[in-house]
């Protein structure tokens, strides 16, 4: 009786407390640096100096590193999470901008905008194991879910293509609308979203026909057509809903998953790029580029609840357990 | 005998892969004009392959996204010097191409224009900027990839009045080009409400541009020329001959900035613009050409790429469909301006952005803000379809 009382009384505590705390990293692409956020208080506690134009960002799978592509310095950096320094850097092709990791955290694929090709990496040897040809100026990068197919998207060619991991060659490519951005995968794997920059729109590709199947496209009255320019994706793990960056429109859309029909549009900074959920999935932090903060999103009640103050530029931002 | 099978369904399969790999061919011309004009400043002069280099770069860019959808496009490049027959030297050209990028002058582009119209070979104007040849002399199978002389002057008269330098003095050079932009200047001024406040001529006298002690003069003469003006914010000349506008920054009798043919300068594009992914661009035109890209040179890629775009889109090497969507309202290009660029379908001059650049940075991008339209606010640059004398046929 004691213990149950004991019990439920710690349960209460921990439910109180506030939601546990994470750790973001942004990186500002002008600003040539990191900048550290602790998403209990909302505060910045850190920033790193890095190389130059950092842009691509993200955690290794066991939450040891932090990547982060300086493309102008054409390597990938990477922080030691506990020190909060640069520990080492990984041998990409010219100008890396975006990348991704297999499932296992062993091997990383990059897109390096200047060479058509993407460079594939051995994480634990920091070794380069080859490069893969793609279309014009490869930019968006994501593993299906099964970790057989890997997404890169070219932005003049305009295509999403389908790379088998195993043989690391182009089984697919898929014509998307102009400058295809970022690609992401439904968690079960049943849908491949590809923003297009310019042509303003939301792909969803159907991964086994290998096909485009709808298009979403956004409206907002009073803005001009052509600001309205997707790049970043969020989509919940449930994949019910998902978020879509609008760049210069300075919002983000919130899209029903399933009926792919646009639920609101919430107002951030200016030139919204990227985003990540925290892992509760309670919160989403945008960076936005020209106002150079980040905007938090409550996910559930879908409003704007915080506005953070990071470096010049903000870009790519990453958040993970502390 | 079992293996030797295995070898004749190896081989047949081999013939038959190559027989489905035969890539579809777009063989796109390039009419390009001999010599180069002479600039006041040598890292402005021109280089031999000036706007082919440009062209040349599309069809690269092309073909890696052509190799994945069996098309492969092919340049076919031509000169015409003055003395040539540019009719005759066009038609031989539109024997072996669908689609020709011309840099000519206006009236070397309407003949060209003219003799073709039985063949249904589309051009795509990369170097005529008159107004004209989307005004009254429109030509429905001309499509116009440069900018125009009045796009060029809304995007700079848009910026001055922004940045509230609307008091101009206008110096106009003698020549006929020169006359031309000065009234598309004028026009600009009187829609965004600058105020011309003189109006100077400068006669081209005829003389080298390059001289042993040039600068010694130049510095007597450009202040003197520019004395007793009534006050004004901003020198705006207007001399496409190059004759002297690049002598008046730093020079004029009241220190005033100079803009239009020198000093901050609207252009389609520069080597030093670097925004909306443009760097990836300009890196892989230096790789290739082994020299910086010019406005020229990037209205040649954007032809190149159109056509590129609308092959791929169609999936087709069918001319017809590729017109059909490139004038459809589907067609949109990307060319690192920031926005999608489209036609205007009552004179088939793409809508674009226009970069204002001093020859080391650019320093804004017009459309300015607050310059509103209905339509698009990239039409707030130039004539727009209302006030159009262009009957497409």
């Amino acid at each position: 009786m004691w213990r149950g009382c004991l019990l439920t009384g710690m349960l209460v505590w921990l439910a109180a407390t506030p939601a546990s705390a994470f750790v973001a990293y942004v990186s500002n692409e002008k600003g040539n640096t990191v900048t550290v956020i602790d998403t209990n208080s909302w505060a910045v506690t850190k920033t790193i100096k890095v190389g130059q134009r950092p842009r691509g960002i993200e955690f290794s799978r066991d939450g040891k590193f932090v990547m982060v592509a300086v493309g102008d310095d054409d390597t990938i950096q990477v922080i030691d999470t506990k020190t909060q320094e640069i520990v080492d850097t990984l041998p990409s092709g010219p100008d890396p901008e975006l990348f991704t990791q297999d499932a296992a955290g062993k091997t990383m694929y990059v897109a390096n905008e200047n060479d058509n090709t993407v460079t594939v990496i051995d994480l634990e040897k920091r070794a380069r194991l080859g490069d893969i040809q793609v279309g014009v100026e490869p930019e968006g990068m994501t593993i299906s879910p099964d970790g057989k197919i890997l997404i890169n998207t070219s932005e003049t060619t305009n295509m999403a293509h389908f790379i088998d991991t195993t043989t690391r060659e182009i089984v697919a490519n898929v014509l998307v609308d102009s400058r295809p951005r970022f690609a992401q995968f439904k968690r079960d794997g049943s849908e491949l979203w590809v923003s297009s920059e310019i042509g303003g729109t939301v792909s969803i590709v159907d991964p086994v026909k290998r096909e485009v199947t709808g298009k979403i496209t956004f409206e907002i009255p009073g803005l001009r057509n052509e600001a309205i320019q997707p790049v970043g994706i969020g989509m919940t793990k449930d994949g019910k809903t998902a978020f879509v960056a609008l760049g210069p429109a300075n919002r983000v859309a919130v899209v029903d998953g399933a009926t792919h029909k646009v639920l609101k549009y919430l107002l951030v900074g200016q030139r919204v790029w990227h985003m990540d959920f925290t892992p509760d999935e309670k919160y989403l932090m945008v960076t936005n580029g020209v106002s150079n903060d980040v905007s938090v999103i409550d996910v559930a009640a879908q409003k704007v609840i915080k506005t953070i103050q990071v470096g010049e530029l903000p870009w790519g931002i990453t958040i993970a357990q502390p | 005998m079992f293996r030797w099978l295995i070898g004749t369904i190896a081989l047949s399969m081999m013939a038959t892969g190559a027989l489905a790999a035969d890539p579809v061919e777009i063989h796109i011309g390039y009419l390009g004009h001999a010599g180069v004009k002479s600039t006041l400043s040598l890292v402005q002069q021109p280089a031999d392959n000036d706007g082919i280099a440009g062209a040349r770069l599309a069809i690269e860019d092309n073909n890696t996204t052509g190799k994945f959808l069996n098309q492969r496009f092919v340049l076919d490049e031509a000169k015409v010097k003055d003395s040539d027959d540019v009719a005759k030297v066009a038609t031989d050209l539109a024997g072996r191409n669908d689609y020709i990028i011309t840099d000519l002058p206006a009236d070397a582009l309407l003949k060209v224009a003219d003799a073709l119209r039985e063949r249904g070979t589309v051009l795509l104007n990369a170097g005529a900027i008159d107004d004209r040849l989307r005004e009254q002399d429109c030509r429905a199978d001309v499509i116009h990839i440069a900018p125009t002389r009045s796009m060029l002057a809304d995007a700079l008269g848009q910026y001055l009045v922004w940045k509230q330098w609307k008091r101009w003095l206008l110096v106009v050079g003698s020549h006929d080009q020169d006359k031309l932009y000065a009234d598309a200047l004028r026009r600009a001024a009187t829609r965004f409400g600058a105020k011309i406040v003189q109006e100077r001529t400068f006669e081209d006298t005829g003389g080298a541009r390059r001289t042993d002690s040039g600068v010694t003069l130049i510095q007597r003469q450009m202040p003197v020329f520019t004395q007793q003006a009534p006050a004004y914010d901003v020198l705006v000349a207007a001399d496409e001959s190059e004759v002297f506008a690049n002598y008046l920054p730093y020079r004029t009798w009241d220190p005033r900035p100079v803009a239009g043919s020198a000093g901050l300068v609207p252009t389609s594009w520069d080597a030093t613009h670097d925004q909306w992914g443009a760097v990836q661009i300009q890196n892989r035109f230096v790789k290739l050409n082994m020299r910086r890209m010019t406005a020229l040179d990037m209205q040649a890629w954007t032809a190149a790429r159109m056509i590129g775009e609308a092959t791929s889109r169609t999936n087709s090497g069918d001319q017809k469909k590729v017109i059909a969507f490139l004038k459809g309202k589907d067609f949109s290009i990307a060319a690192f301006k920031g926005t999608r660029l489209t036609l205007r379908d009552w004179n088939w001059q793409l809508r674009q952005p226009i970069l204002l650049a001093d020859g080391r940075m650019v320093v804004s991008v017009s459309p300015q803000e607050g310059f509103l339209h209905q339509v698009s606010e990239l039409d707030t640059l130039g004539v727009d379809r209302p006030e159009t004398k262009c009957k497409l046929q």
